[in-house]
């Protein structure tokens, strides 16, 4: 892996932001004191007329966005995943998602590999709590290109939508000329007859490292990118089941409520067969790198594939 | 204030109050206390202040109002029915199943609702959104949010009266319902934010003191606030609970109650006598 390409969402969101400002020239971003840490500083930097900074006070954020987006225009909110889906919940649910107001929440630093800052700031959460707002539409890109599209079909829709990007460098993986970008739809990245592995965020290139694994003990994997959580590719997953007899999620986010409930809930209804859920189990993250934590947490390519193997030896 | 003009808002406002009892009458539920104290506050606004156009309701150009404290929704859509953005009737259905008008109000379906409000302390962020956009693009619509004086005790109230301050809003007019009672009982007892004045100064905002029901000083107030530049204006209205109705007045159990036939009847009396008094 020496010479692949790695660059954290957060720098996406903020490279994008810029990218699309000339597109969208009413268009504001706002921030609660980590324009620095959530990347709109590189959008305050080139287009500071248009930069509005909150301090640290989310709550009111929120609601200024929502203000904002009822006079027409397009606004990014943009704090910690912790604090904008978390700390500022209510107000996302009542001020924007009941009003279905066009704000686009750019929450960085999600899940456990924010790192050394620890619990307080490690929110594996927050898919759970934006996915049960009505009309919230949720996205969790799996790398560079994809976060960078991801920010482009937010604001082609009208609405509001959660877009999870992360503080860790991750390997760009979509960098090829035929990738498409279109909300509510998976990406097929590997067919097989097995297993799926339906991966997001951060979790998809490990995904594809798990499926050559799993090819080397004779398992033949299909490998999903879901980059939209919600709405959720549900005719994707189904056809998934259906053809391969058992899944395995994976998602740096806590196995309640993410991705993984997401997927069982679909399969539930349409193909009932085994999923076993990977994830962050119903724990608090801690200090340290978050390279490190993420080996710890088991949120590895190497227990993808155990996983894997385990959702296989349940089909009947 | 043209005594014609004071008599015709006078009339307007006793309607406004009928309103409100018809709505929270036949809901058997909702807000009265602190809906009779906003009356004159929302007829002086609608009639005498804010630009807007009930046919055009989402005219871009319109001044906007935040009902931060959204549980007195019984009295924005009473005078909003009067200033005839949707059908009088509409009021006897509040609350009701399928009903245009929700318990609190609802921007996405009812006509003339510029933010949907109901969670304490939310309203007045998403005043001063509109207040900022306004500004950015040298709108010159003004924006008034109002809240309760209990409603204040919520910290997101307090982020947003530093934004206000911060970013200069000159366009926005924060209006507190001062009518000294919340829930539980007297604010002063219950979590006392006083003083309210203070704090307003205090966080930056050029503060106003009216008197919420005599028109004349609710046109001075909103005058001496249409010439500050530079900063938000918080303007304090001392106000009854309940204003209008004699057995509501100053009561906090009329806050989350409605009256019943008996008492629906009385207030109903006591309001048309005092629409009848007021003579040319």
């Amino acid at each position: 892996m020496a010479d692949v390409i790695k660059k954290a969402t957060r720098d996406s969101y903020g490279d994008a932001l810029v990218e699309v400002s000339e597109l969208y020239p009413d268009m504001v971003v706002l921030d609660a004191d980590l324009a620095a840490a959530t990347k709109t500083g590189t959008f305050k930097k080139a287009c500071p007329d248009r930069f509005i900074d909150c301090g640290i006070a989310e709550a009111n954020m929120m609601g200024v966005a929502a203000g904002i987006a009822s006079t027409g225009r397009k606004v990014f909110a943009s704090s910690f995943a912790m604090f904008a889906a978390g700390r500022a919940y209510e107000i996302v649910r009542n001020s924007i998602g009941y009003p279905h107001l066009n704000v686009k929440i750019g929450a960085t630093h999600a899940g456990i590999s924010v790192g050394e800052d620890g619990a307080t700031h490690q929110c594996n959460e927050d898919i759970a709590l934006m996915r049960t707002i009505p009309g919230m539409t949720v996205i969790n890109p799996a790398d560079d290109v994809e976060a960078r599209a991801a920010v482009k079909a937010a604001l082609e829709i009208d609405g509001p939508v959660y877009l999870r990007f992360g503080r860790l460098a991750v390997p760009v993986i979509n960098d090829n000329a035929d990738y498409k970008f279109e909300l509510g739809k998976g990406i097929t990245l590997k067919d097989g007859k097995d297993v799926t592995i339906v991966a997001t965020g951060l979790m998809v290139y490990m995904a594809v490292e798990a499926a050559e694994m799993l090819k080397a003990e004779g398992i033949d994997a299909r490998v999903i990118n879901i980059h939209t959580i919600k709405p959720l590719d549900k005719e994707l997953i189904c056809k998934a089941a259906q053809e391969t007899g058992c899944i395995v999620t994976a998602e740096e986010h806590s196995v309640i409520g993410g991705l993984g409930a997401a997927v069982a809930e679909a399969v539930t209804e349409c193909c009932p067969v085994p999923v076993v859920k990977l994830g962050v189990n119903d724990e608090f993250g801690h200090s340290g790198p978050a390279v490190d934590l993420l080996k710890e947490y088991g949120l590895t390519a190497e227990n993808i594939a155990a996983m894997a193997k385990k959702a296989v030896s349940l089909k009947k | 204030m043209d005594a014609t003009i004071r008599k015709q808002l006078e009339r307007t406002a006793c309607k406004v109050r009928m309103g409100v009892i018809e709505g929270t009458f036949n809901a058997k539920s909702g807000h009265p206390g602190g809906s009779l104290s906003i009356s004159d506050l929302l007829t002086y606004l609608y009639f005498a202040k804010m630009h807007v156009d009930p046919k055009n309701p989402k005219m871009q150009s319109r001044d906007r109002l935040v009902l931060s404290k959204g549980h007195t929704a019984p009295a924005l859509y009473s005078v909003l029915a009067q200033r005839g953005f949707f059908d009088e009737a509409e009021l006897k259905s509040l609350r009701h199943i399928g009903a245009l008008l929700q318990g609190h109000p609802d921007m996405k379906h009812i006509p003339g609702v510029d933010m949907s409000t109901g969670s304490l302390g939310q309203g007045i962020s998403a005043a001063c959104g509109m207040a900022l956009s306004g500004k950015l693009a040298s709108d010159s619509y003004k924006v008034y949010a109002i809240l309760g004086d209990g409603e204040i005790e919520e910290g997101q109230v307090w982020e947003a009266a530093m934004f206000a301050a911060h970013y200069q809003l000159d366009n926005l007019v924060a209006i507190v319902d001062n009518n000294g009672l919340q829930i539980d009982g007297k604010i002063t007892d219950v979590m006392s934010p006083m003083p309210i004045d203070k704090k307003f100064e205090a966080f930056g905002w050029y503060v106003i003191t009216m008197d919420a029901h005599d028109f004349d000083d609710i046109e001075r107030a909103f005058n001496e606030a249409e010439n500050i530049s530079g900063k938000p204006v918080a303007i304090i209205q001392k106000s009854t609970k309940g204003k209008g109705v004699s057995f509501m007045e100053n009561q906090v159990g009329w806050h989350g109650k409605a009256p019943n036939a008996d008492e629906y009847k009385q207030a109903m009396d006591e309001l048309q006598a005092a629409l009848d008094s007021i003579k040319d």
